[in-house]
């Protein structure tokens, strides 16, 4: 019996838009995951201690305000740092083409902008699960 | 007069026959707000309308028709593109691109960080500056921000709220080293702390300070600024949060009640505040929906002055309003298509009878707007006001059997939600308890799951996509220098000054919070003497304390 996907839905720095946000957590949660939601204007380090201290399988970053480059980037560096290398990091929000492509090179698995089907994310996000380390756990 | 008894066999007739008979397309015929949409209204749909009662002659109670006599005939809606970005100088730049191509008012859009009270060189500004707004960190920043626009010939909005005192300080400064007193100048602060912890989510202090706060800037107003508009009680967050138009309605109506009471529990006459206050809807796609709710809104609202606040001037019930085109309903897919769609909302807001507007321009849901697009969303309202004849005469649609029927029923959607407020105790507990949020937060899935289930078409994104569309319009970028600049700058002012005036007015200005003073004397000589915005909201910060949301969804 495989467990339910474990999903941290953050909002990094000063960015207080989280419609996106939290109509993905819904569908996602309706699609059978485990969600939680960080809240509103949470730093790196905060987002990196709630995915830990939750043991999640997934980190979805939503962000619209253009700061994107500094605060994914450091995410992933804390990840690194606390020696977390099997959790998923995916984003969404207002990201240019040209930053997605560099955000893919860094680590991130996956940037849903808009238009994004939620429909797709959970899709995405079981795939992945089913043949991930952390579903053996 | 037409027998209302025949209408209605006639129609019924009508009814049966069609339904039978005829095709319908697979579509919901219900509003974007899920409100459902008949196929035809008739005079039965209004029966009970009575002129004189209900609509009246514009620029007499109830004003549904509108605030003005004369409306457009008159005078133009303010055409004010909300603008920002940068530094101080890029969009000072922009500014004086905006009003050499007809622009009339102007609209400052700040960054996150002068947002959420942080100075530039704040650790959690790192990213941020610049980026969504224009940096401003002190009094020397809106200098230059202004340099060159002559403060007592020009208004100016300002979308700022926790930190809106600071600002309107920066700009009374401004205007006096320009020769302006502050009896002259003239614009709007959004100041609507409300609607922050409902939906647009830039809170600092808790609930209580935050009235505070407002009331004594609307008793400073009174006083020594007044053609300020102190608080733009504001829908178009809420709706863009995702809420249905009667919801912005209601909600927006019932945070403008609770100013007045706010207001009058100060110890003020509703008579000398209410007339300085001021409101800022969305104009979402679905056309008559949008011009139902502003007709509405004015009804509503100075019914509700006149007999429940006993407001006895003219100019405290009338609903004066700025729009600005539904930023949510604008798509990356196609984003030339944006253009039509804030058209067709530009033109529901002047249906409505707004007061000032903003047009989105075509890129906004991909970079802060270009000067190509920002051009085109100008033209956009210019167009409405030369060229379709439409603002020659006022409120037109009114009479329509749809419309005013979608007038009536949004009104006593909006009365059903004021009734359920009050049972939660009003505004503050019904923040408090999250039932604004979850209302919002229902809503925005509801309609997510429309446009999945392809219950909903939107143009570009469900259907008539193009695959790997390239993006063929020009982007504006955000150099990062900006943030090195702005950093350096901020961190050379506070070498600058005199820090010993600065610590002085700084202490004053936290024991004015302390007590009761009216905080804002207290602000502007802080402004004067080169406080930073980020230093003034630390000792606000450290007396009112900060507000932390329960978050859900």
């Amino acid at each position: 019996m495989e467990r339910k996907v474990r999903v941290l839905v953050a909002k990094p720095g000063l960015d207080g838009h989280d419609r996106g946000a939290k109509v993905v957590a819904s569908a996602l949660r309706d699609a059978g995951m485990e969600v939680i939601y960080t809240g509103l204007h949470q730093t790196p380090e905060m987002i990196v201690e709630a995915a830990v201290q939750e043991d999640v399988d997934v980190i979805g970053l939503s962000i619209l305000s253009g700061a994107h480059m500094t605060l994914f980037p450091r995410v992933l560096e804390l990840l690194k740092r606390k020696g977390v290398d099997d959790v998923l990091v995916i984003g969404g929000g207002i990201i240019p083409q040209s930053d997605v492509d560099q955000l893919r090179k860094l680590g991130i698995a996956r940037i849903f902008g808009p238009g994004s089907p939620t429909i797709e994310i959970a899709d995405y996000l079981k795939e992945w699960f089913k043949s991930s380390s952390r579903a053996q756990v | 007069m037409e027998d209302m008894e025949k209408i209605k066999e006639a129609k019924k007739k009508w009814k049966e026959k069609y339904e039978k008979s005829s095709q319908q397309r697979d579509a919901l015929f219900q509003s974007i707000s899920a409100e459902p949409l008949e196929m035809l209204y008739a005079p039965d749909d209004i029966e009970r309308m009575d002129y004189s009662r209900d609509l009246g002659f514009p620029g007499e109670y109830p004003f549904t028709r509108g605030i003005r006599d004369n409306m457009y005939r008159g005078r133009l809606w303010t055409m004010r593109q909300f603008s920002g970005f940068g530094s101080a100088m890029d969009s000072n730049r922009r500014y004086h691109f905006l009003l050499e191509r007809g622009q009339t008012g102007l609209s400052v859009a700040f960054h996150l960080p002068t947002i959420m009270g942080y100075d530039s060189d704040h650790p959690r500004a790192e990213g941020e500056v610049g980026r969504c707004g224009v940096a401003i960190d002190s009094l020397e920043d809106m200098e230059v921000l202004f340099d060159r626009i002559p403060l007592d010939k020009v208004s100016t909005s300002m979308t700022i709220n926790a930190p809106a005192s600071i600002l309107l300080a920066f700009y009374i400064c401004v205007a006096e080293k320009q020769g302006v007193s502050s009896e002259k100048i003239s614009g709007t602060i959004q100041n609507d702390i409300l609607k922050e912890y409902i939906a647009q989510k830039s809170w600092i202090f808790p609930p209580g300070p935050s009235i505070r706060i407002i009331t004594d800037i609307m008793a400073f107003c009174s006083e020594h600024v007044p053609q300020w508009n102190t608080i733009s009680i504001s829908g178009y967050h809420i709706r863009e949060a995702g809420s249905t138009a009667a919801q912005e309605l209601a909600f927006t109506l019932a945070d403008g009640f609770a100013y007045v009471e706010a207001g009058i529990r100060a110890g003020l006459d509703v008579d000398r505040f209410a007339p300085r206050l001021s409101f800022f809807f969305n104009s979402h796609i679905d056309f008559f929906e949008e011009i139902a709710k502003y007709r509405a809104a004015r009804r509503i609202w100075a019914r509700e002055m006149k007999e429940k606040y006993g407001a006895k001037r003219k100019e405290s019930l009338l609903l004066r309003f700025h729009t600005q085109t539904a930023g949510c309903s604008l798509t990356a897919q196609q984003p030339e298509n944006n253009i039509v769609r804030t058209a067709y909302e530009a033109l529901a807001a002047v249906l409505g009878g707004t007061q000032s507007l903003h047009t989105n321009s075509m890129d906004e849901t991909l970079a802060l707007p270009s000067e190509k697009a920002v051009q085109v969303a100008l033209r956009t309202q210019q167009i409405i006001a030369f060229e379709t004849g439409v603002p020659d005469t006022i409120d037109p649609l009114a009479g329509s059997y749809y419309v005013e029927a979608m007038t009536n029923r949004i009104e006593k959607r909006a009365y059903e939600y004021f009734e359920k407020i009050e049972r939660l105790g009003g505004v503050i507990k019904a923040i408090e308890r999250g039932f604004f949020q979850k209302e919002i937060s229902d809503a925005a899935y509801r309609y997510q799951r429309e446009i999945e289930r392809k219950k909903r078409i939107i143009v570009g994104v469900n259907e008539y996509v193009v695959e790997n569309e390239k993006i063929e319009i020009p982007i504006l970028m955000i150099d990062p220098e900006v943030e090195r600049v702005q950093v350096a700058r901020v961190r050379a002012l506070r070498t600058r000054r005199d820090n010993d005036l600065v610590k002085r007015r700084l202490e004053s200005l936290k024991n004015a919070a302390r007590g009761t003073d009216n905080l804002m004397p207290h602000i502007v000589e802080a402004a004067r003497a080169h406080a930073t915005l980020g230093e003034m909201i630390d000792v606000l910060k450290a007396v009112f304390g900060e507000y932390k949301e329960i978050p859900i969804f």
